[in-house]
């Protein structure tokens, strides 16, 4: 009952602020809240059923939206032509060094396998460059201002969310092949540390994703506010309900992105929820709780934990790949670990760990909390130097800053749910 | 023979003294991260922040010496500035630990809630340093910029090739070998310091022999502050103040105490060092270095360089990840986490 309750207040909160501010911006922040929810939930797999500290979650979700623009994209046939094959080629010789490498460990022992490991390290890096080095050149050459990179698939940007699962999965399973064996500690640094590499990455590698130059010509998942406001039939239904057409396109372009995220966001958490309820969410809250004694039980821990980083990771990066779809533009330099990483765990943990409807709950209100402080801590602050002459460099100083106020807000949330009410607003039963 | 020297010469620009200036202020940072972890025995996420927090108290009692007309004549001002940005530091640090982590340490809770509680602390100093300083990039560096400049060394030795010396690069390695010198003499000859070593190693056996734990606790984030602030004002002289780097320093930090050995004084030190040259050495373009030394005319074509700038943490987490699977312990036996 006090579930429906808090859920039922959230409903409130965004009809309020679709009242007082405007239902276009209500429905901006619950396209975000959703997104945030599907984050929250992947997030929650992982800490909830398992216990893994991940602070990588930054790097997952931009791995999604990568997805995005290699999926949706035009293909570039010129760059393809520049540089295409040695792309290819550089990637049959890192596979190649990879496979040199298993087979090294396999076969030598002692000192030997130690310095030919290190041999082929060495070795297969510039041989990697020598075939790397100028096929990124090529590509990056051709028409840098539009486009430098070898483009995506060209395909509707909806299957970016599978692709962005895939993509995080395949990213989780290379940082949990080698961290996941470690204590909680050195795995929270190793995902601090890989969430920052993917976002150097994607900022560098021009030739894949135009790096800091940013795409912004992916197309929409749903028709565009222009389109809808030419067409006939939404010109009759606007007028229908005796609504601006402008204004009734923006906001039917937002529902339709709110059914579609509604969508798998539902998917996920029942799919979430039956694995929670099935032997294998027993196993894992088992594992989370005693370790040892779920060993001695015969299970494989660190397989497990593999198991649930990679499908946690896998669920973030379909929400990175959402975002970038209603953003419609992937821009790798608006990664911040704050918001991305940090911030989803806030929600987690204030929605309540290990439950799936928890983390919803949490995903939607710090979400809302966040863009309504932004608003808000303005007029605080105001209201705080009120007093103040108005033209004295504190007081102004103060006033442009205050939007960082949520920073603290937020921090503030976090230890006053951990500290009183650890289990968070629902908890697990 | 001249080629050789300004090859040297090179290296020594652009590599070994800025490698120099960086290594110091992480292995500064790490000491802070791994006397906390030793003591209060958990990974300190706000470590980078609390820099952030002191530098930014720093900054703005060096503007205040700075209106009142104080200045240290060719040394920054911001040196006379940092009692005052430490002790807002510590005060700071020691109401968090009062308001927060008191309590994860009576309740006895896992090492990751209090990481988690951590996490939370970051938040609240990044707010409050945003709000009072803002997220832009502030430069507070003044008195003389230079020790040498490239073209007095240029004129002094002859060689094609300059050094320079920044005021800030030099402050920056006397600072921390004063204070890296202090804190291990502490550690190894005072009274409270062997109590913390004894708390460290031994939880149970210090605190059956009379050791006061609020003492070291307290002793511990007194330290950690001190050695947080002077490490961001450093840092921030030698680059520049902006609250964003400062969080992300806290990965080379936690790679330099984890590579060093955890809890280990003297990994931490050696950890900062081996992460900055590497970081440096592998993102540096060695073309004209390779020109000086390679007989003949021979010039490569490409920059020569490994990675990229931008790859840098890439760097630290590449070497973080194989200590990790070669020696958990780290270079100088630490704890496993």
């Amino acid at each position: 009952m006090k579930n429906v309750i808090l859920f039922a207040l959230m409903g409130l909160a965004f009809i309020l602020a679709g009242e007082f501010q405007s239902w276009s911006f209500s429905l901006t922040i619950l396209n975000l809240c959703l997104i945030s929810a599907v984050m929250a939930l992947g997030v929650n797999i992982q800490w909830g059923y398992a216990g893994i500290f991940n602070v990588g979650i930054m790097g997952f979700a931009a791995l999604g939206g990568a997805a995005a623009v290699l999926v949706n994209a035009a293909p570039v046939p010129e760059a393809w032509a520049a540089g295409g094959v040695g792309i290819l080629a550089s990637g049959v010789a890192l596979l190649a060094v990879i496979g040199l490498i298993v087979l090294i460990r396999r076969k030598l022992s002692g000192q030997l396998r130690r310095y030919a490991t290190i041999i082929a390290v060495i070795g297969g890096f510039f041989v990697i460059r020598l075939v790397y080095d100028p096929a990124v050149e090529a590509i990056e050459s051709i028409d840098p201002a539009k486009t430098g990179f070898l483009g995506g698939l060209g395909l509707p940007i909806i299957f970016s969310w599978a692709v962005g699962g895939v993509f995080a999965a395949g990213g989780a399973w290379v940082v949990g092949k080698v961290a996941l064996g470690l204590r909680s500690d050195y795995l929270a640094i190793a995902t601090l540390g890989i969430s920052e590499i993917i976002i150097a990455i994607l900022k560098n590698e021009d030739w894949l994703t135009r790096g800091v130059k940013n795409v912004s010509t992916l197309k929409p998942a749903v028709p565009t506010a222009i389109e809808l406001q030419n067409a006939p039939w939404f010109q009759d239904l606007a007028a229908n309900f005796d609504a601006n057409v402008i204004v009734a396109s923006g906001i039917f372009v937002k529902l339709s992105y709110a059914v579609l995220f509604t969508i798998v966001l539902l998917l996920i958490l029942w799919l979430s929820e039956k694995a929670l309820k099935s032997p294998w969410g027993r196993m894992m809250r088992a594992i989370r709780d005693n370790r040892d004694a779920a060993q001695a039980m015969g299970k494989d821990v660190t397989r497990r934990h593999l198991q649930t980083f990679i499908i946690g990771s896998a669920v973030v990066g379909i929400a990175g790949a959402m975002l970038t779809t209603m953003d419609a533009q992937f821009t790798p330099g608006t990664y911040n670990p704050l918001r991305f990483t940090f911030l989803i765990w806030v929600m987690v943990i204030v929605g309540g760990s290990g439950n799936n409807w928890g983390s919803i709950l949490g995903g939607f209100l710090i979400w809302f909390v966040w863009i309504e402080a932004e608003r808000f801590g303005p007029l605080m602050m105001e209201l705080v130097t009120s007093g103040m002459d108005p033209e004295s460099p504190l007081r102004t100083n103060l006033m442009d800053s205050a939007a960082h106020l949520r920073l603290f807000l937020m921090g503030a949330i976090l230890l006053i749910v951990l500290r009183f009410s650890p289990r968070g607003l629902i908890p697990e039963k | 023979m001249t080629d050789i020297l300004n090859a040297l010469a090179l290296m020594s620009n652009y590599v070994f003294v800025p490698g120099l200036a960086y290594g110091s202020q992480l292995a500064l940072g790490a000491l802070g991260v791994t006397l906390i972890y030793s003591i209060l025995r958990f990974s300190n996420f706000a470590h980078g922040d609390t820099m952030a927090f002191g530098a930014m108290l720093t900054i703005l009692a060096t503007w205040w010496l700075q209106s009142m007309g104080i200045s240290a004549g060719p040394l920054p001002t911001a040196l006379l500035a940092l009692p005052i940005g430490i002790a807002g530091t510590v005060l700071f640090v020691i109401a968090t630990d009062r308001m927060v982590y008191r309590y994860y340490r009576k309740v006895k809770a896992a090492s990751i809630v209090t990481m988690m509680a951590s996490v939370g602390v970051m938040f609240v100093m990044n707010g409050v340093v945003r709000v009072v300083i803002g997220p832009g990039e502030q430069r507070f560096a003044d008195g003389e910029r230079f020790i040498i400049k490239a073209r007095e060394f240029k004129e002094m030795t002859g060689l094609a090739e300059g050094i320079s010396i920044r005021t800030t690069q030099a402050i920056t390695v006397l600072v921390t070998i004063i204070v890296v010198a202090m804190l291990f003499w502490f550690l190894q000859k005072s009274r409270t310091g062997k109590a913390m070593r004894a708390y460290a190693d031994n939880e149970d056996l210090a605190l059956l022999s009379g050791i006061d734990p609020d003492k070291v606790v307290l002793v511990a984030w007194i330290i950690a502050a001190t050695l947080a602030t002077i490490a961001g004002t450093l840092y921030g002289l030698d680059k520049s103040f902006k609250p964003f780097t400062y969080f992300q320093l806290l990965l080379p930090i936690f790679a330099a105490a984890i590579v060093g050995g955890i809890g280990n004084p003297l990994g931490a030190v050696a950890g900062g060092f081996i992460i900055a040259f590497s970081e440096m050495g592998f993102t540096y373009a060695y073309k004209r270095f390779v020109a000086y030394v390679t007989p003949g005319d021979w010039v490569p074509d490409g920059l020569l360089q490994l990675l990229s700038t931008d790859y840098k943490f890439a760097v630290s987490f590449v070497i973080l990840v194989l200590v990790l699977l070669v020696r958990p312990t780290g270079i100088f036996r630490g704890k496993v986490l």
